[in-house]
């Protein structure tokens, strides 16, 4: 990039992009990958995670993100369908994630005995 | 042939309650569209009992998928497989909806976790991915660094910074702005900026956290700050401990290059920046700016007596400014929202947010970003949910091994630099340990003071012998020969060891026994007189244990919890404690079930 203009027509670019993907597209599944997610099992999940959408055969985006802070609540997972707020799972074990992947992520029925908080559009 | 392998199978319930709604139905139309569209070899129909979920009726089930249709009707079955079985598209519609909606989730912002948080340098962390510069620059990254570069005079920025009221989120806290201002007045050809992530702290993870959570956010820091010093080469010099942040600040920094963000003519100001990385080696002493430079050069990681300060003679002898971790991380929020909107949050002289890591005994353990001026009471309650199992609080232990220990008469300060720094303890990188009841304060002042010691470079006499000196005083308290006048004794050396030392290692080491002794005296004491560990931590405490012959039922369970085999006797008669080998640990008494054992 050579100017601060450019800067900002790829940010403009790729906050459309993100706000179509993220109202007609894939589903997005994202795990708390900081050190402590890793280290409270972070990985098993995401493996678990991606056999599940294996087995499924399913299209979805998975991804991950740093640590928000809640690590007593690690291992974390977000679960964000299609034009949806974005979904924080707890406390996970790696049985957690099927139920998670078929209740909200194929029937779109959140786990609340899982879920600990939402996202809210453009808040903190 | 016949295909036996099916891709999909496709469930119909024809439990009586879906079969009076009409599932019979359903499958003769079903295996009909599937003829239609030449899939009856690829999908398989299949009959089930009850799922219990007649209300929903007729119910289709499509695997490996799992996706649970309800109320299908006859006139949806074209849909379903067009839709789905041809193409591989869910239809919404069908799709069985809990009545449970989003709503009834809690917000972020409604968990007592977040309420209180104010949270501006950990923003992003855990919302984007920190490996993906372009969700960065989405969520409006190197905005700032743009805004700085093309549109503001480094005067200007420093200015800002000034204006702010940012100060060093390392500990000292010195004032970021005039740090900037010093080195950007020193005449040189050449000038270095380092971010200090040489995070040591026994219990903070604050600079990692962030590191691995938003690297650009940091860079971008920096990309200001070498502007705004003139420099045209950064290092960040990060431990060897931390690969994951390591991995990822290597990969923010390619991808940052690649979109012209780094090295040369950023963004078509003029402006060159070129950033690397120094692994490391973990030694405590290379927070200190001096070591830490020293160790970038190749050298011994030793401080060196200032001044001269690193603004006139760095780095290779060039003007240098060292900046910590989170104190870049609130640069980029201060250029793009103005000095006005930052110095609006905290108190009088302490400035913006402070990023604490909240361990111990404590609920929510984690990584809390608070208005400076917040009380100890609301992080550790509010914030922190209080201690495990409802214990009693008895102190927090704040900045680490340099820092102090506040009891809970202090819990509602307003914590800021001067406040923490007035009643003996300090800001510190941002480590926060919660003590409950259970806790020695004699014990965890020489947990401290032995990370210290042996932490400590050697070059100094003060840091080299004097904190030597003040352990073997602490080991002797803890095991229960502590002598009249050791408090005084510590004090004096402690004191000494503050004024003399050449860096903060030493000049801060003794904190967390002064501030214990301070604070918690009536524990010392206990210890050097009564013998007598008042939480029950130290070993070899007070007088051993002594069964009593006429109680003991000799059922032999104090001989089989002895850790150190003191315990001897045949069982149903009965057993003795060996004086000489007796730890006072107490294990046997606990265990004992009719109260024969008790200290002698």
């Amino acid at each position: 990039m050579k100017s601060l203009n450019e800067l900002r027509e790829l940010r403009e670019t790729l906050q459309k992009e993100m706000a179509a993907r993220n109202s007609t597209g894939k589903t997005k599944i994202i795990i708390g990958m900081g050190t402590c997610g890793i280290a409270a099992g972070a990985r098993n999940i995401l493996h678990a995670v991606l056999e599940e959408i294996e087995r499924r055969k399913l299209d979805v985006l998975v991804t991950q993100t740093g640590c928000i802070g809640m690590c007593e609540k690690e291992p974390l997972l977000d679960v964000q369908l299609p034009g949806k707020e974005r979904i924080t799972y707890g406390n996970l074990k790696e049985d957690d994630v099927k139920r998670i992947i078929v209740e909200h992520v194929i029937n779109g029925n959140i786990v609340s005995d899982l879920a600990i908080a939402r996202f809210e559009e453009g808040g903190k | 042939m016949k295909q036996s392998i099916y891709r999909s199978h496709v469930l119909v319930c024809t439990g009586t309650g879906c079969v009076s709604s009409g599932s019979k139905k359903l499958k003769e139309v079903l295996t009909d569209e599937l003829e239609k569209h030449e899939l009856q070899n690829e999908i398989k129909v299949i009959e089930t009992g009850c799922h219990g979920f007649c209300e929903k009726g007729p119910i289709m089930i499509v695997y490996p998928e799992g996706v649970f249709y309800c109320h299908v009707k006859t006139d949806d079955l074209t849909e379903i497989v067009e839709e789905h079985l041809l193409k591989g598209r869910i239809v919404d519609r069908l799709l069985f909806k809990e009545p449970l909606t989003e709503e009834s989730i809690p917000s972020y912002q409604d968990i007592d976790f977040y309420k209180k948080q104010h949270r501006i340098v950990l923003a992003n962390c855990g919302r984007i991915n920190p490996e993906n510069i372009q969700e960065y620059i989405a969520v409006g990254g190197y905005e700032a660094a743009g805004k700085a570069l093309t549109e503001m005079t480094s005067e200007e920025v420093i200015t800002e910074i000034k204006n702010a009221g940012l100060r060093g989120r390392g500990g000292a806290g010195f004032p970021t702005g005039l740090k900037w201002e010093l080195t950007r007045k020193t005449e040189s050809d050449k000038k270095y900026l380092i971010c200090n992530a040489d995070e040591g702290d026994p219990g903070a993870f604050m600079d990692r956290s962030l590191l691995e959570g938003d690297p650009h956010r940091i860079i971008e820091g920096m990309i200001i700050g070498a502007y705004a010093i003139g420099a045209d080469e950064g290092y960040i010099y990060i431990r060897a401990e931390y690969p994951l942040a390591i991995e990822r600040l290597e990969l923010a920094i390619g991808q940052a290059h690649n979109l012209g963000l780094l090295g040369k003519d950023i963004l078509g100001s003029g402006f060159d920046f070129e950033l690397h990385i120094k692994k490391g080696a973990g030694a405590f002493v290379c927070g200190e700016e001096t070591a830490l430079m020293a160790s970038i050069e190749g050298k011994r990681g030793m401080p060196r007596p200032k001044p001269p300060f690193p603004s006139v003679s760095g780095l290779w002898g060039k003007p240098t400014n060292i900046n910590n971790v989170e104190t870049f991380g609130n640069v980029p929020y201060i250029i793009n929202n103005g000095a006005e909107s930052y110095n609006s949050i905290g108190t009088e002289k302490s400035k913006g947010t402070k990023v604490f890591a909240l361990t111990g005994k404590i609920n929510n353990t984690g990584l809390v970003e608070v208005p400076m001026g917040i009380t100890l009471r609301e992080i550790i309650y509010d914030i922190g949910g209080g201690l495990n199992q409802g214990k009693k609080f008895k102190a927090v232990q704040t900045g680490g091994p340099s820092g102090g220990c506040i009891p809970a008469e202090l819990l509602d300060l307003k914590i800021d630099y001067e406040s923490l720094q007035e009643i003996g303890a300090m800001m510190g990188s941002g480590g926060m340990v919660v003590m409950d009841d259970s806790t020695c304060m004699v014990d965890v002042a020489r947990f401290f003071l032995s990370f210290t010691q042996s932490e400590s470079c050697g070059k100094c006499t003060p840091c080299r012998e004097g904190t030597k000196r003040m352990l073997e005083i602490l080991d002797r308290i803890c095991s229960g020969e502590g002598r009249e006048g050791d408090l005084e004794l510590l004090e004096e050396l402690g004191n000494h060891i503050k004024e003399t030392s050449l860096c903060q290692l030493g000049g801060s080491a003794p904190n967390p026994v002064l501030s214990t002794l301070h604070y918690f005296r009536d524990e010392y004491e206990a210890h050097i007189k009564d013998k007598r560990c008042p939480a029950n931590v130290c070993e070899g405490m007070g007088a051993v244990y002594v069964i009593n012959e006429d109680k003991c039922i000799g059922c032999g369970m104090c001989a089989r919890v002895c850790p150190i085999e003191a315990i001897s006797g045949k069982p149903k008669e009965s057993y003795k404690i060996n004086e000489d080998l007796c730890i006072s640990c107490g294990a046997c008494a606990a265990k004992c079930p009719v109260g024969a054992i008790s200290q002698g």
